[in-house]
């Protein structure tokens, strides 16, 4: 076996590349390339490829034929845009526009046992697990009403019954806590896996490496999922990182690169890792060592963001208008799959166009519905502290004039 | 009294197990016949504990640095791999931000994570992990999201280690909501809370003496019993007095229990509570104590700015001023970082004599 030096890389017509990890440079024979915009020969059933779904008309355009609500999510980020310009949002507010991708195949490759853990910017993959809009819009105006009760806020959106674990706000602290949630999917013997969101800015963290590290000692079912979508708040991705090739970073754990505007690629490529997460997939079985076959994985989403790194971030400092029009006109992912849709007969332009309308209904409808719930009650200040509270006090500002026996 | 004072410090921090044996057995004697003779170092304590929730609940599963293979840094997990295989006990590498992390997320799925540091010091490399992803989720999640884990390690100054190995992290962890923050004393306290500690549903910080783990203390039948727990956030009153109360926690109450002895002889009669817990701190049994006896000393071994006593001393002088006879003391370790040299060293920790000092003081017996 004679090492090879370079790095072995396809590129599809649509521009979709394939990387496999350093790991396979060590053989001389390589396998065919994997490819995301178009199934592989194992993972096909019939033969036909993924994008052209059976023409039944039966089926409904919102769920079945599309994968996830990928028309629902920039509309609800626009609305929160809104809504924080008129102050009803306050604090943080992170939007996920223009990665919508992400949120939607993804959903549509895994399960709701298999576990979603990501940092801030999570409306849309709160909704993408099942989430109502009525909490998210409720949870980003401080209600009662909200998914945590108002007490988290846009960061901090949880739905442990859909298996997603938040909306963290410190950059890269998900990633070690991604990894103990497939630790314990591995201790209870579950055939799950953790996808564990993060973005280039938290890519440099010494935590993620620690973690991976752990993961993959322990042979943990970790994806690690980093979305990147070019800059870490405002700074272009070039400038923090000497090698921004973040995927090539597992050493050990292979990394894939994956066009994360393209919401079928993105979908095979979650169907893939989480196969090969929990069973190896064929990129092992090149390795032809005898040590214990790894099931972590890192994949990389090449995405892009289009409002900037919060509200408080106009987006336009670090980069010019020009280019962020330039990738909504050539790789919007929403304009993708009308595209899709259209030139495969699976829905007409009218049929599109009403549901940009249902939805745009739904949303101004939930964000209404939120406006007229009522805020949380004084007591909330002292609720969830613990859940075994074992008769311990707490105070308010003034403790002799306010001062609670948490029951 | 200063040839007491060094042997003190030779024995290893200011008591021996043999005129502890003595105090322990005069406060036994007087009480019952039927505490039996049975003693247990805090080290068989805190393993035995760990031993039986590991049996009791398949979701406990212990984790850190050299708890398997090398049977534990101080031994307090010996014989956990051996017993439970490395399905349950997990050495890891030296990152402490990625495997607390990791049992935190452990914790998040539902399993209950015992983990380790090797002293409290490093744990401040995972501190963000400890307040903002296991204290504060419950909270932000409206009660979505638990962590059942506990963290658990010495803490405070061992002998000779230095500053960055010898810092006390009660006041850090206690002033945290969401937190719960235990420091036992005696084997008893040892067994008990840390079994609460286990079955507690949030996370608990748990913060141990090394040089405790040797000591002896006698422990009765009760509390050897598997399902033996002490209640979270009651502290106890280890000798009772009349007239000034003392507080502290940890290896402290040893030197204030000999402090004890010492006043006892010149007439002063002590009270002395042992925290046990720091957070939520048991404001009720410090403010019963000082309104009988209208005199208060707090101790500690961390550094005085912002600390447990300063809290204790805040709590009292709110809940209980008309009741005070005195103002309220605080002997706490020196406002520096823990230096190397021995003599220098027994002068940055709280000595029996500034103890008696203090209560004296607080007693108007010397200037």
């Amino acid at each position: 076996l004679t090492p090879k030096k370079e790095t072995f890389q396809t590129k599809s017509e649509n521009g979709v590349i394939t990387t496999l990890s350093p790991i396979h440079h060590r053989f001389t024979s390589l396998p065919p390339p994997l490819r995301f915009d178009r199934p592989n020969p194992d993972h096909n059933r019939n033969g036909r490829p993924f994008h052209r779904p059976p023409m039944r008309r039966s089926l409904t355009l919102r769920g079945d034929l599309i994968p996830g609500d990928p028309l629902l999510l920039p509309r609800m980020e626009i609305a929160a845009n809104s809504l924080y310009k008129s102050k009803l949002i306050r604090g943080f507010c992170h939007l996920y526009d223009g990665q919508e991708a992400l949120a939607v195949g993804m959903e549509a490759g895994i399960t709701k046992e298999d576990a979603i853990i990501t940092s801030y910017r999570d409306h849309c993959t709160f909704l993408g697990r099942g989430g109502e809009l009525v909490d998210a819009f409720s949870e980003l105006m401080g209600r009662m009403r909200g998914c945590s009760n108002g007490k988290g806020g846009s960061m901090h959106f949880y739905k442990k019954d859909a298996s997603f674990y938040g909306g963290h706000g410190i950059v890269g602290a998900q990633i070690p806590l991604g990894c103990g949630l497939a630790f314990a999917q591995k201790y209870s013997k579950e055939e799950n896996v953790s996808f564990v969101l993060y973005g280039d800015g938290a890519a440099n963290q010494g935590q993620l490496f620690e973690a991976l590290n752990i993961a993959a000692l322990w042979d943990l079912p970790a994806i690690l999922v980093c979305e990147n979508n070019h800059y870490g708040m405002g700074t272009a991705t070039w400038r923090p990182a000497k090698s921004p090739a973040y995927f090539k970073r597992g050493d050990y754990v292979p990394g894939l690169k994956v066009d994360g505007m393209d919401v079928l690629a993105v979908k095979q490529a979650c169907k893939f890792a989480k196969e090969h997460a929990l069973k190896n997939g064929p990129i092992f079985l090149l390795i032809g060592k005898t040590q214990t076959p790894n099931k972590t994985i890192v994949i990389i989403m090449d995405t892009y963001r289009y409002h900037g790194h919060s509200m408080s971030d106009p987006g336009s400092t670090y980069r010019t208008r020009d280019e962020v029009s330039g990738v909504r006109q050539v790789r919007d992912p929403i304009e993708r799959v009308r595209k899709l849709l259209l030139s495969h007969d699976i829905a007409t332009e009218k049929e599109l166009k009403d549901i940009e309308k249902e939805v745009r209904k739904e949303v101004d409808d939930a964000v209404a519905q939120a406006k007229e719930s009522p805020v949380p009650e004084p007591s909330e200040l002292f609720t969830n502290m613990y859940v075994k509270d074992c008769g311990v006090e707490s105070f308010g500002a003034d403790r002799k004039e306010l001062k609670v026996t948490l029951a | 009294m200063w040839g007491i004072l060094r042997r003190s410090a030779v024995d290893g921090g200011g008591f021996s197990a043999s005129s502890l044996r003595r105090t322990r057995f005069a406060l036994v004697s007087a009480r019952s016949y039927a505490a039996g003779s049975k003693e247990m170092t805090v080290r068989d304590a805190l393993n035995s504990a760990i031993d039986e929730e590991m049996s009791a609940d398949p979701k406990v599963f212990v984790m850190g640095e050299e708890v398997g293979q090398y049977q534990g840094a101080y031994k307090i997990t010996k014989g956990l791999l051996e017993k439970y295989g490395p399905e349950r006990v997990y050495d890891t590498p030296i990152t402490e931000a990625g495997f607390t992390g990791i049992g935190v997320g452990a914790a998040y799925a539902g399993l209950k994570p015992v983990v380790e540091f090797m002293t409290f010091n490093f744990s401040m490399q995972a501190i963000d992990h400890i307040i903002n992803s296991a204290a504060k989720s419950n909270y932000m999640s409206a009660g979505q999201i638990n962590v059942p884990i506990v963290f658990r390690g010495p803490n405070g100054a061992a002998a000779g280690v230095g500053a960055q190995h010898s810092q006390c992290y009660a006041a850090w962890y206690a002033s945290v909501p969401g937190l719960k923050v235990l420091a036992p004393y005696s084997a008893e306290d040892a067994r008990g809370l840390l079994k609460a500690a286990i079955r507690d549903p949030d996370p608990v910080v748990f913060l141990e003496n090394e040089l405790l783990y040797g000591e002896s203390f006698p422990i009765s039948e009760e509390a050897l019993d598997s399902s033996f727990c002490l209640p979270i956030g009651k502290a106890k009153i280890e000798r009772e007095g009349k007239d000034v109360t003392i507080t502290t926690f940890s290896k402290m109450v040893g030197f204030v229990l000999k402090a004890a002895e010492k006043l006892a002889e010149e007439g002063i009669s002590a009270e002395v509570i042992n925290l046990r817990s720091i957070r939520p701190l048991d404001r009720a049994t410090i403010n019963a104590s000082v309104r009988k006896t209208s005199r208060l000393v707090t101790v500690e071994e961390g550094f005085p700015q912002h600390g447990v006593c300063a809290e204790i001393c805040a709590s009292v002088v709110e809940e209980s001023f008309s009741y005070l006879d005195a103002p309220v003391e605080r002997i706490a370790g020196a406002d520096v970082p823990m230096p190397y040299a021995a003599n220098l060293e027994r002068l940055a920790l709280p000595q029996v004599e500034d103890i008696v000092r203090a209560a004296k003081r607080a007693c108007y017996r010397s200037k």
